[in-house]
């Protein structure tokens, strides 16, 4: 068998197949430890998957060798590419950086259920990346979405039952107005391949039930996205689950629904239906601007730092929706930085939180006061991955914030409003992260005990490689930028 | 027309019982109506000639899923909690969405019309490619199992999630949950005669009928998903009448694990063999030298694959919410 042939089916089936073997073992290290493997196996497929995007592109996989639109088909581009190394790489980073953390928050009977779970979680959020058909990324999402819902009742806090459950609910109304529409589209053009549908979609354009799908996918999808309004599920489920899996969750997980949006929303309806492009622009852009303004105001109220940059990422979520709904070249160029580079940050700054909370056992900022004497390697660490948040020049930050103000610079007469509501909300995350910051550095611990209590060294490095990575990325954005190219030439395909 | 005036006639019913449903606020007539709901489901769905999906409704909706609701409504207090909704807002937004829907219904093919897109696409293709690539008689198996097995092992997955969410979070698959339950003497339905010699007598051919689910599924409507349900339901009425402790005795939670686990390791095993002999994943005609005999091997394998989980799980879950107080 041809390993490179079979890339893209290997991305879900290594996480997928892995994981009924974690749960059934006995001993918490060992599922830890054949999890990590397993998320550092498809960390790795993912990176060949990528250099085989740049080189001389993927085919398309026939799964159980029946061409689509009669089978399924795995289709990975750039933009897939993009999302994989933030899903895999993301995993990764909370299974290696959260061991500590997780041993306290699960015991170790219940340790290889959980394990399972996040490979389910792993090989779900794959499989929405690599597939070409509707029902397909439909099936997976479920798959990550349950996989997800156990990872974050995991938590110590009872309050994680509570958020969870109302993640459920509303991530079951999301999943649910996605069938509805996948539904009506399989109706009306008799296929659930993507591209099949991009093509057959043209001959009954303008039907009720197809402005009716493209109406329930996309709220869908928004909703799952947690685009402002839509949120309400996601602070308190990033709040309570378990700090190594807020790493995971909060890098990846609304950025895979917002990747489904863009391939529905570019791939299969921008081309056919009229007017599509604008009714979506006028739907997405005012949500993503008050997601952006509001989240941002309300982040800086809040006491528990996992809270704060749970609003944050509502913020943060807003920018790439804001740049999604422009439909423009340099707006879809913006969004997939902008989700790369978001991940990269806020996967940092959970993990640090993950050491301040292995120190202090309390995620409540008074709790963490005079951190940033005890624990200076995290706490810098913390500052720069905070400094790509707010998108400081030299960080990966900067790179999508450029590349945001340049896309909004470009809308007809709305150009400078849009510039200021950007700068605004950076200045808004300034000062939120600034009142983490002050407390940390200057602080009096409610203790006062200021003896230095750093996390073991392992961890710490893995902080620092995170934390690299975000300037990194900022110097040499060569890499998420020549993915983003790819995956605008193939979303607005079918336009150009 | 004797058709339509029967599917008015149970969409009416389906109707009155979803608000019924809605209106109750003791939660135990929620449950049963939500049985009698699925059991209306299953009826409409074989009147639309869907026979495979009617009987994994009536399995699993009106059956397993009952018994779980109730399962769980023994750990609740029997009455909704007065709630703090916001009705007039709620109601709102569901009348918005069913308005939508019901707008876009009137730009559907008419039901059963030829020409419509459904029919001229894909489908006109299976049917005349499946006697001739996979050559079992029953479409709609060649299509979930091979043409898109690739969805139902992710189903098989979700299933396997459901029940690792189950155990995870009630700690049940191994270790105290299970050890309290002994056979007592007064269990669920054992103090009743009637049901327990109609369970006794019930029990061998629910057994045999899920069997025959499983094994028949490429020649008539079934497969594992539904057979699983079947058995499941089977062991179920043995745990009500007979004390779950006998009923564990027979599976052991440790063994319900493995064939949770073990099945939907088969069903993708299945799909490295594949891999592993030259064709793409879950590709069965390359399993052995004839692909059409490759094909009902695959098929036959991941079946039971499905089986297994869906058994794995479902009792499982059953014992789960069982063992809790």
């Amino acid at each position: 068998m041809n390993l490179a042939e079979h890339l893209p089916a290997l991305q879900v089936v290594v996480p997928l197949l892995t994981a009924p073997l974690v749960i059934l073992l006995r001993n918490g290290f060992l599922a830890w430890l054949a999890a990590l493997v397993a998320s550092g196996v498809s960390f790795g497929l993912a990176i060949l998957l990528t250099q085989a995007v740049l080189g001389t592109g993927v085919p398309e996989y026939a799964v159980g060798g029946w061409q689509p639109p009669f089978g399924i088909s795995l289709n990975v581009d750039g933009l897939s590419a993009l999302v994989l190394l933030l899903v895999t790489g993301a995993s990764t980073l909370g299974l290696a950086g959260g061991r500590l953390s997780l041993r306290r928050d699960i015991d170790n009977r219940r340790a290889p259920m959980f394990y399972g779970a996040w490979l389910i979680a792993l090989a779900g959020l794959c499989g929405i990346a690599v597939a070409g058909d509707a029902f397909n990324v439909f099936v997976f999402m479920e798959i990550s979405s349950l996989a997800t819902y156990i990872l974050i009742a995991a938590g110590r806090d009872r309050r994680a039952l509570s958020a969870v459950f109302k993640y459920l609910i509303i991530g079951t109304i999301g999943a649910t107005f996605y069938l509805i529409g996948v539904g009506f589209i399989y109706m009306m053009t008799g296929t659930l391949n993507f591209a099949d549908m991009a093509l057959r979609l043209g001959d009954v354009i303008e039907t009720r039930p197809i402005i009716i799908a493209a109406g329930f996918i996309t709220i869908g999808l928004a909703l799952k996205a947690a685009v402002f309004p839509l949120h309400i599920w996601l602070p308190r489920a990033y709040t309570y689950a378990p700090n190594a899996v807020t790493v995971f969750i909060a890098a990846c997980s609304t950025k895979v629904s917002i990747y489904v949006l863009l391939r529905f929303n570019y791939g299969v309806f921008h081309g056919n239906l009229l007017g599509h492009s604008d009714l979506f622009s006028v739907f997405i852009v005012p949500l993503a601007l008050s997601g952006i303004l509001l989240a941002s105001a309300i982040a800086i109220y809040q006491g528990n730092i996992k809270k704060l940059l749970a609003f944050s990422s509502v913020a943060q979520i807003g920018y790439i929706a804001l740049a999604a709904g422009l439909a423009t070249q340099a707006g879809l160029m913006a969004a997939q930085l902008h989700m790369f580079n978001h991940a990269l940050a806020k996967g940092t700054l959970f993990l640090c939180v993950v050491a301040f909370v292995l120190t202090t056992r309390s995620a409540s900022i008074t709790k963490l006061a005079g951190i940033g004497r005890r624990m200076p390697w995290t706490m810098a660490a913390f500052v720069i991955a905070g400094l790509s948040l707010i998108g400081v020049p030299g960080t990966a930050g900067f790179i999508s914030k450029w590349y945001l103000v340049v896309a909004v610079m470009g809308v007809p007469g709305w150009g400078l409003p849009l510039v200021m509501a950007i700068i605004i909300s950076s200045l808004m995350a300034v000062v939120y992260l600034w009142k983490f910051v002050e407390t940390a550095y200057y602080g009096t611990p409610p203790d006062g005990d200021v003896s230095a209590m750093e996390v073991p060294l392992p961890l710490r490095a893995l902080i620092w490689f995170a934390a690299l990575a975000n300037i990194y990325f900022g110097l040499a954005p060569g890499l998420p930028i020549a993915l983003a190219e790819s995956g605008t030439s193939t979303l607005l395909g079918g336009l150009l | 027309m004797t058709t339509l005036l029967i599917g008015i006639f149970l969409l009416s019913l389906l109707v009155i019982t979803a608000v019924a449903i809605v209106r109750s606020e003791d939660l135990f007539s929620a449950v049963m109506l939500s049985g009698i709901f699925s059991l209306l489901m299953a009826l409409n769905f074989f009147l639309l000639d869907a026979a495979d999906v009617a009987l994994t409704e009536a399995a699993v909706g009106a059956g397993v899923a009952t018994v779980l609701l109730l399962a769980g409504l023994r750990l609740t207090p029997p009455r909704e909690a007065p709630g703090r909704s916001l009705r007039a807002l709620s109601v709102a937004v569901i009348g918005a969405t069913a308005l939508l829907m019901i707008y876009a219904s009137f730009g559907q093919p008419t039901l059963g019309d030829p020409t419509a897109p459904t029919q001229q696409h894909v489908a006109p293709w299976y049917i005349e490619k499946t006697p001739e690539l996979i050559a079992i008689p029953n479409i709609v198996t060649a299509v979930l199992s091979s043409f898109r097995g690739y969805d139902t092992l992710g189903e098989v997955f979700v299933v396997l999630t459901a029940g690792i969410g189950v155990m995870f979070l009630l700690g049940g698959g191994r270790g105290k949950p299970f050890s309290r339950l002994d056979s007592q003497a007064e269990v669920g339905l054992s103090g009743h005669l009637i049901p327990k010699v109609m369970a006794r007598l019930l029990i061998p051919f629910i057994l045999l009928f899920a069997l025959f689910i499983q094994f028949h599924g490429e020649y008539s409507p079934g497969g594992g998903f539904q057979a699983g349900a079947i058995f499941v339901a089977g062991i179920i009425l043995y745990s009500l009448v007979r004390g779950e402790g006998l009923a564990l005795s027979v599976i052991p939670p440790r063994v319900l694990l493995l064939m949770s686990a073990g099945g939907a390791l088969l069903f993708g095993s299945v799909g490295v063999a594949g891999m592993l002999m030259g064709g793409n994943f879950l590709e069965y005609s390359v399993l052995t030298t004839d692909p059409i005999i490759g094909q009902h091997l695959g098929i036959i394998v991941i079946e039971l694959g499905v089986g297994l989980t869906v058994t794995g799980v479902l009792l499982s879950i059953f014992h789960a919410f069982a063992a809790r107080d």
